[in-house]
């Protein structure tokens, strides 16, 4: 099947240059782990809002819980740097999950805007709270421990710890969208009331998708507050204001509904606001508010959205041959 | 808590903390009866409101500056962002119109990052102030004390609030808008110019915004990035109150001010804004359970 | 659901595209320019601070080119600056100083406004041994870190109200009352910077005994403290303490005087920076003020001459009157330009040791270091608003005026 082993053969082409990246750009590895914190990101938010129909403001919210418990762990359990850091890392998958499960729950019940809303006022309430709570620095915020090894070590460190964390959202989700999960998932989206009709447990497979997004947010926070040394509640830990509504945008701009689109609508959504960043001192968010607008006005459908109406038969191609689900039931 | 045991000993600081908190919730409900109108007639939830409040605020300010009481600033602050308001959909917001509610949220997010920074750049990030020259009042021994100001800009949203009202019901506009947020294709049926009513709509938010904001500015204190909060709570009010009516966006803003304060009394300053969004939650999550209750019980 | 595949190109060329942005050169020193670099806040809540910051290093550049560079072996260098903004927000600052050192090649940096932005930069910077000069992190927490390269020109948080609090203790003790009676509010803003000046006072207020009533930290993003006043209306502290950046500020004034809160003595820090006493007019009077430096101050230099001049030289070309924001900044680049003489040389270490073993006056006051890196040498002021103007009240030996106790409010 030929494109299958296209992607393949994608696949493979850009994890070599992914790989390679740190010994051909040592400079930029700070900037390219960014990138892959942003496609884990588009990817996961897209789990819900283009998988699943429910758009939520509210995911930096794992992100940062994941941030906080890992770095919590780090101060108090006396541990070494790394098994410090990697138990940490599991203390804020774990967390995240059963955090999405207890609000997915409640907050998975609203339906359109008002969910929109509700996660929108759950990831400031996050951040609100976390900057009024002592025990975790307050408004002060908090430092993680400095990386033992070399100059250059700590980045190329967390450009591969990152960089995993991507390849494995990615697979995961690949995965779970080409089976019965995923129809499930798409069921919802296009009709709830139907799907429920039809007997699917719709609340199980909501809170379901929000754990899966929740584990590699929390994983990913844990990562980045590392990577950036200093974590506020409101500016970096519970950014709802930036990375919470950059996922949205990514995944829109990228296409959502899709494995792919969210990976590229990261990439350039990334690329193009460091650019803004290095040319248009002063004027970046001028520039990133247009491209907002741009992007929501004449790409609401995405890049890949747009591509697939103006090329049909390459996408269709995609779907006639789409393999069957890689498994039976369950 | 010693918070509360201090509202024991000194009753008299509720009232205090209420008139501060309904003062201040007439302007947010200013802000929010606009979101309502939009999100009624045109089915577009804006997440610019804060912007429209900021600006409005900048043209008191600045008449202010050129020796124009403040007061007077709020018409005219009213008048302007309404031609903005009218500019902002014939360039952005007809786009949306029809879309998903969402795609309306993320676009006037991005009119909101921009408005903002436009302001950074162009009026400079200081704090600023319009001084009214208004006294205080205070009862009780100085233990309750309410500045003229909040009561002009009581009564001036009040007011604003009334001549919508009188607006909506009696001018062939008003009866245009009420139509097209019934039924729009019925409306461009019976020979309603829609777009017409949209623009005007979309004004008349982005001008009680404005006259909001030329009240914040005389009130309080104005900066490019004070948008969120009134965003936010236009936003609670909206949900609570519903889309239809006045008084009831009213009440509710004047008392999501009042909880406001005593929260932020009785918690601490630090948790007033998060008791605020959690709130908000509460509130969804609530209506949620409410609806689904009496919808088991249509049954 | 389609499962669509992408087309590989445009992520590859994303890449190339991101690979080409702001080509990496080694630019610590090119030709005759000694290249600083700065990441400040331009844009977001900070950005008043952040161009008084970035007006201060300016100024100073632009002087020190002037009077012919920096002397090091037989050339004469120019300097310049590389700036960024942060936009306010600590995960953008900790990027910036990375940029700055991989991609730019900037060897050696200015601080950024505000402490929490320092606290995301001082561990790069540790990281890759570039020595920081900054003017505007005063939090107590960055120097207890152990950093090696961080320096500060300004004197740290514990100081800010520290001044206020003992004369507060001293009019007590001049009424005949102890210290230990007096009670104390406080209102700070839920950030580093000022939640380090409240643990200043915290401690100070126990030293004296003093009792703390309430303490309210203020969220960043408020515009109305009414609630937090009306506690402090109720409690009837002798001594209120606020501290917000310009924005707290400028709300506590206008709102203790509507709300006519009758506190015998209050204290504040940015008063300047805010211009309370230009804009909010009697509503200001007698308030105290915290402050780094004060163009009334006998200290003097060779680049810019006394204080006042310095304050002249800022008026003429900014247009408004400097705070101590600019000041300290300012300072910042003259010790980089102070430790390259003496270093004679752009080995990174060579111009640390360099700046460790600062001495010098300059117009902002003594800069000395100690072995954190926080100066040492120089005094926190306080000003009280006095008819409209910045007055200093304390400490004694620059006192420009006396204290006047207790506050009459404003009709």
């Amino acid at each position: 099947m030929r494109p299958r082993t296209a992607s393949r053969w994608l696949l493979g082409g850009l994890l070599t240059l992914a790989l390679a990246a740190p010994w051909l750009v040592p400079a930029y590895r700070t900037q390219i782990s960014f990138l892959w914190v942003m496609i884990i990101f588009a990817l996961t938010w897209d789990t819900l809002g283009g998988q699943m129909g429910y758009n939520s403001f509210g995911n930096v919210v794992f992100f940062g819980v994941g941030m906080y418990a890992c770095a919590v762990v780090q101060r108090d359990a006396g541990l070494e740097y790394f098994p410090a850091l990697f138990l940490g890392m599991a203390v804020a998958a774990a967390l995240a999950v059963a955090l999405a499960a207890v609000l997915g729950s409640g907050l998975l019940g609203l339906r359109g805007q008002y969910f929109a809303i509700a996660t929108l006022g759950l990831g400031f309430a996050a951040g609100e709270f976390a900057s009024g709570w002592d025990f975790i620095g307050a408004g002060s915020g908090m430092v993680t421990p400095l990386y033992p090894g070399e100059v250059g070590g700590r980045e190329s460190f967390f450009y591969y710890l990152l960089l995993a964390l991507t390849v494995t959202t990615f697979l995961v989700l690949r995965r779970l969208y080409s089976g019965r999960f995923g129809l499930a998932i798409n069921a919802i989206r296009d009709d709830e009331d139907k799907a429920e009709a039809m007997g699917l447990h719709t609340t199980r497979y909501k809170t379901t998708a929000w754990c899966v997004s929740a584990t590699f947010l929390g994983l990913t926070g844990a990562a980045v507050g590392n990577l950036i040394g200093f974590i506020d509640p409101r500016d970096v830990a519970f950014a709802g204001p930036t990375f919470g509504v950059w996922m949205v945008l990514m995944a829109i701009l990228g296409g959502k509904g899709t494995l792919w689109g969210p990976v590229l609508g990261a990439a350039v959504f990334h690329v193009t606001q460091e650019l803004f960043w290095t040319y248009l001192l002063g004027w970046q968010r001028v520039a990133l508010g247009l491209l907002i607008l741009a992007i929501v006005l004449f790409f609401p459908v995405g890049i890949l959205g747009w591509a697939r109406e103006r090329w049909p038969e390459r996408f269709g191609h995609t779907v006639d041959e789409r393999p069957e689900p890689a498994e039976g039931g369950s | 808590m010693s918070n509360l045991q201090l509202l024991f000993d000194a009753p008299i600081l509720c009232v205090q903390l209420l008139v501060d908190g309904i003062l201040i919730g007439a302007i947010f409900a200013l802000a929010a009866y606009g979101m309502a109108l939009v999100w009624g007639v045109m089915n577009v939830v804006t997440i610019c409101q804060g912007e429209f409040v900021m600006l409005g605020g900048y043209t008191a300010y600045f008449l202010y500056k050129a020796g124009v009481h403040p007061l007077f600033g709020v018409p005219i602050a009213a008048a302007l962002l309404f031609a903005f308001g009218w500019a902002l959909y014939r360039a952005v917001i007809f786009r949306v119109v029809d879309g998903d509610l969402f795609i309306s949220i993320l676009a006037t997010f991005g009119l909101s990052i921009l408005l903002q920074q436009l302001a950074n750049q162009l009026f400079g990030a200081d704090v600023r102030t319009a001084e009214s020259g208004f006294r205080t009042l205070f009862f009780f021994d100085g233990m309750v004390t309410v500045s003229v100001v909040k009561i002009v800009a009581f009564v001036a949203a009040l007011v604003v609030g009334v001549a919508l009202l009188v607006f909506l019901k009696r001018s062939r506009m008003g009866q245009a808008i009420r139509a097209t947020a019934q039924n729009a294709r019925a409306a461009r049926i019976m020979g309603v110019d829609t777009t017409r009513v949209y623009a005007a709509t979309f004004g008349l938010n982005a001008a009680l915004c404005g006259a909001a904001g030329a009240l914040v500015a005389m009130t309080w204190l104005i900066h490019p990035y004070l948008g969120l909060p009134y965003t936010v709570r236009s936003f609670m009010i909206v949900i609570l109150a519903g889309l239809g009516n006045v008084a009831v966006v009213l009440a509710a803003g004047m008392g999501l001010g009042a909880a406001e304060n005593f929260a932020g009394f009785l918690l601490g300053a630090e948790y007033q804004a998060a008791f605020v969004f959690a709130l908000l939650v509460a509130i969804l999550l609530w209506r949620r359970f409410w609806l689904g209750r009496t919808r088991r019980y249509l049954k | 659901m389609r499962r669509p595949l992408g087309r590989g190109t445009p992520l590859i060329g994303a890449l190339a595209v991101m690979v080409a942005a702001g080509a990496a050169a080694n630019a610590k020193v090119e030709g005759d320019t000694i290249v600083l670099g700065a990441a400040v806040s331009l844009t977001g809540k900070y950005s008043t601070n952040g161009k008084n910051t970035q007006d201060g290093y300016d100024l100073a550049v632009a002087r020190v080119n002037e009077l012919g560079g920096v002397q090091v072996g037989d050339t004469s260098y120019k300097l310049e600056v590389v700036y960024y903004d942060d936009e306010s927000t600590p995960a953008r600052a900790a990027q910036l100083a990375e940029r700055l050192i991989n991609q730019d090649g900037v060897k050696f940096l200015l601080g950024p406004y505000s402490s929490g932005l320092t606290k995301a930069i001082a561990p790069v910077t540790e990281k890759y041994k570039i020595p920081m000069v900054e003017g505007n992190g005063a939090s107590l927490s960055l120097f207890t870190e152990g950093y090696r390269y961080l320096f500060a020109t300004l004197t740290t948080t514990q100081f800010y109200l520290r001044e206020a609090v003992n004369l507060a203790a001293a009019t007590a003790e001049a009424a005949g009352r102890s210290p230990a009676d007096l009670k104390v509010a406080m209102a700070f803003e839920n950030d580093p910077f000022s939640q380090d000046i409240r643990a200043g006072v915290t401690e100070d207020a126990e030293r004296w005994g003093m009792k703390v009533v309430v303490d309210d930290k203020l969220p960043p993003e408020i515009n109305d403290m009414a609630a937090t006043l009306t506690k402090v209306k109720a409690v009837k502290p002798d001594l209120l303490l606020v501290s917000g950046h310009t924005k707290g500020a400028t709300l506590a004034v206008r709102q203790t005087a509507e709300m006519r809160v009758d506190v015998p003595m209050v204290a504040i820090t940015h008063c300047d920076s805010a211009q309370v006493a230009e804009t909010l007019g009697s509503a200001a009077e007698y308030f105290l003020c915290a402050s780094q430096w004060d163009r009334s101050l006998s200290y003097r230099d060779d680049w810019f001459g006394t204080a006042e001049e310095y304050a002249q030289r800022f008026e003429a070309t900014f247009d408004y009157a400097p705070p101590y924001q600019a000041a300290e900044s300012t300072a910042a680049v003259l010790v980089f330009v102070d430790a390259f003489r003496r270093a004679q040389s752009f080995d990174t270490e060579k111009v640390r040791d360099a700046i460790a073993a600062t001495d010098m006056e300059t117009f902002y006051g003594r800069i000395k270091f100690d072995e954190t890196g926080k100066n040492i040498a120089k005094p926190m002021v306080l000003y009280q608003v006095q008819d409209g103007q910045y007055k200093v009240v304390a400490p004694a030996e620059w006192a420009s005026a006396k204290l006047i106790y207790p506050r009459r409010l404003a009709d």
